[in-house]
C-alpha cells in the first residue's frame, strides 16, 4: 500500500529504480531470461567478435525499425484503455462473455496486421486485464496464422484456393489451440 | 532526406507527446491517465527489448540457414518434415515473408504437405519470437501453445495436399509488387 502510494507520486527516473528493486514474481522469468541473453551474448564475443558484432548491429537495427510502430501502438493501447474501462473490455472479451468473446478474439486477430514483436505485450496487457487464457491464445494464433489484409499477396504465390483454404482451416485451428490451453491451463 | 524520414515515421509519436504534454500544462485529466498508461508499458518494454533484439540478430548470425534449406529439397517423409520444421523455426518475419521461400522449397521439389507444414510452423513455431513470447506471457503459457500447434498445422498441411493434390506448385507472382 505505501509503495503504491510512493509509486504515483515520484518521478518517472524514481519510479523505474523503485520497480527494478521491488521486482515482481512475474518479472523473475524475466529477470532469468535477460541472464540468459547475456550468457550468449558472453559465449558469442568470447567465440567471435566479428560476428558478435554483426549480430548486434543487425539486432538493433531491427528494434530501431520497429520503435516507431511500436511507440504508435503503445500510445494506442493507452489510449484504448483509457477510453475503454476495464469493464467493457472485458466484458467484450472476458470470461461472462463465453464463446462470443473468443469469436471476436479471433475475428479481430484475423483481420490485424500487428508484428509479433507487439502483438505480444499487447496479450501480455490483456491478460493483466483478466481476459482469459483461451481468449488471449485464439487472438495471437489467428494473429499469427491467419492474414486476411495479406491475402492478395498470398493468392498471387498459392492461387486463390488454397489461399482460402489455409486460412480457412488456421482459423478452425485456432478455435482447436484455444480449447486445449482451456483445458490444460 | 534521412532526417525527413524519421519525421514521418515518428510523426504520431510527436503528435502524441505534444498531446500529453499539453495535458500536463492545463491539468486535463483524460491526458494524465493516458500517459501514466503510456509509461508503465513503455518502462516494460524498453527494459528488456533492446536485449532481446540483440539475441535474435545474434541468432540470426550463428544460425546458418542455407545449410538447413539444403535438407529440405531432397528428403520426403518424415525427415523432410522434421528439416521443413527446423527451416521454419530459424527464421523471422511476418508470414508473408515466409510466401517467397515457399515458392522456393516448392520449385526445390518439397511436396505441399511440407510446403503448408513450413508455412505453418514460420507463423507460430519461430524460436527468436518464442523467447519474446516467454517473456511476455509466461514459459507455461507459451510452451503449451507452441506444443498445441504443431499436431494443429501438421494436420493443415495433410489436409492442403489432399486438398490441392500431390502435384500443386506454389507460382512466382507476376504482377504483385513486395512492399
Amino acid at each position: 500500500m505505501g509503495l503504491n502510494r510512493y509509486e504515483t507520486s515520484c518521478s518517472p527516473v524514481g519510479r523505474l529504480g523503485l520497480n527494478l528493486l521491488f521486482c515482481k514474481e512475474e518479472d523473475k522469468s524475466v529477470l532469468s531470461l535477460t541472464i540468459v541473453f547475456v550468457i550468449c551474448l558472453l559465449l558469442s564475443f568470447l567465440t567471435d567478435k566479428q560476428k558478435t558484432y554483426q549480430g548486434c548491429r543487425k539486432g538493433m537495427n531491427m528494434f530501431l525499425s520497429l520503435l516507431p510502430s511500436l511507440l504508435i501502438v503503445l500510445a494506442l493501447v493507452s489510449v484504448f484503455l483509457y477510453v475503454m474501462p476495464e469493464k467493457t473490455l472485458s466484458s467484450l472479451l472476458g470470461a461472462k462473455s463465453g464463446f462470443l468473446g473468443v469469436v471476436i478474439a479471433a475475428l479481430a486477430g484475423s483481420v490485424a496486421l500487428i508484428p509479433g514483436f507487439i502483438s505480444y505485450p499487447l496479450a501480455a496487457i490483456f491478460i493483466k486485464r483478466g481476459i482469459p487464457l483461451p481468449t488471449v491464445a485464439v487472438f495471437i494464433t489467428t494473429l499469427m496464422m491467419v492474414g486476411i489484409m495479406t491475402m492478395p499477396i498470398e493468392i498471387a504465390y498459392f492461387g486463390k484456393k488454397a489461399a482460402f483454404m489455409r486460412n480457412f482451416l488456421s482459423f478452425i485451428g485456432a478455435f482447436i489451440i484455444g480449447l486445449l490451453i482451456g483445458v490444460f491451463l | 532526406m534521412k532526417k525527413k524520414k524519421i519525421l514521418k515515421d515518428y510523426f504520431w509519436i510527436i503528435i502524441f507527446f505534444i498531446f500529453i504534454v499539453g495535458s500536463m500544462f492545463i491539468n486535463y485529466e483524460p491526458g494524465r491517465q493516458i500517459y501514466i498508461n503510456f509509461e508503465k508499458f513503455f518502462i516494460e518494454m524498453i527494459l528488456f527489448l533492446p536485449l532481446m533484439f540483440v539475441f535474435v540478430g545474434l541468432f540470426d548470425v550463428w544460425v546458418p540457414k542455407e545449410k538447413v534449406e539444403r535438407h529440405v529439397g531432397h528428403e520426403g517423409g518424415i525427415t523432410g518434415t522434421f528439416w521443413i520444421i527446423l527451416l521454419a523455426t530459424f527464421q523471422a518475419g511476418p508470414l508473408y515473408g515466409a510466401f517467397p521461400v515457399a515458392y522456393l522449397l516448392s520449385k526445390k521439389g518439397a511436396s505441399p504437405r511440407n510446403i503448408f507444414i513450413y508455412l505453418g510452423a514460420f507463423s507460430c513455431m519461430k524460436l527468436p519470437m518464442l523467447t519474446f513470447e516467454i517473456n511476455f506471457l509466461g514459459l507455461k503459457f507459451s510452451l503449451l501453445r507452441t506444443l498445441f500447434s504443431l499436431p494443429v498445422f501438421i494436420i493443415i498441411g495433410i489436409i492442403m495436399e489432399y486438398y490441392l493434390g500431390k502435384d500443386y506448385k506454389v507460382t512466382q507472382p507476376e504482377n504483385v509488387k513486395m512492399g
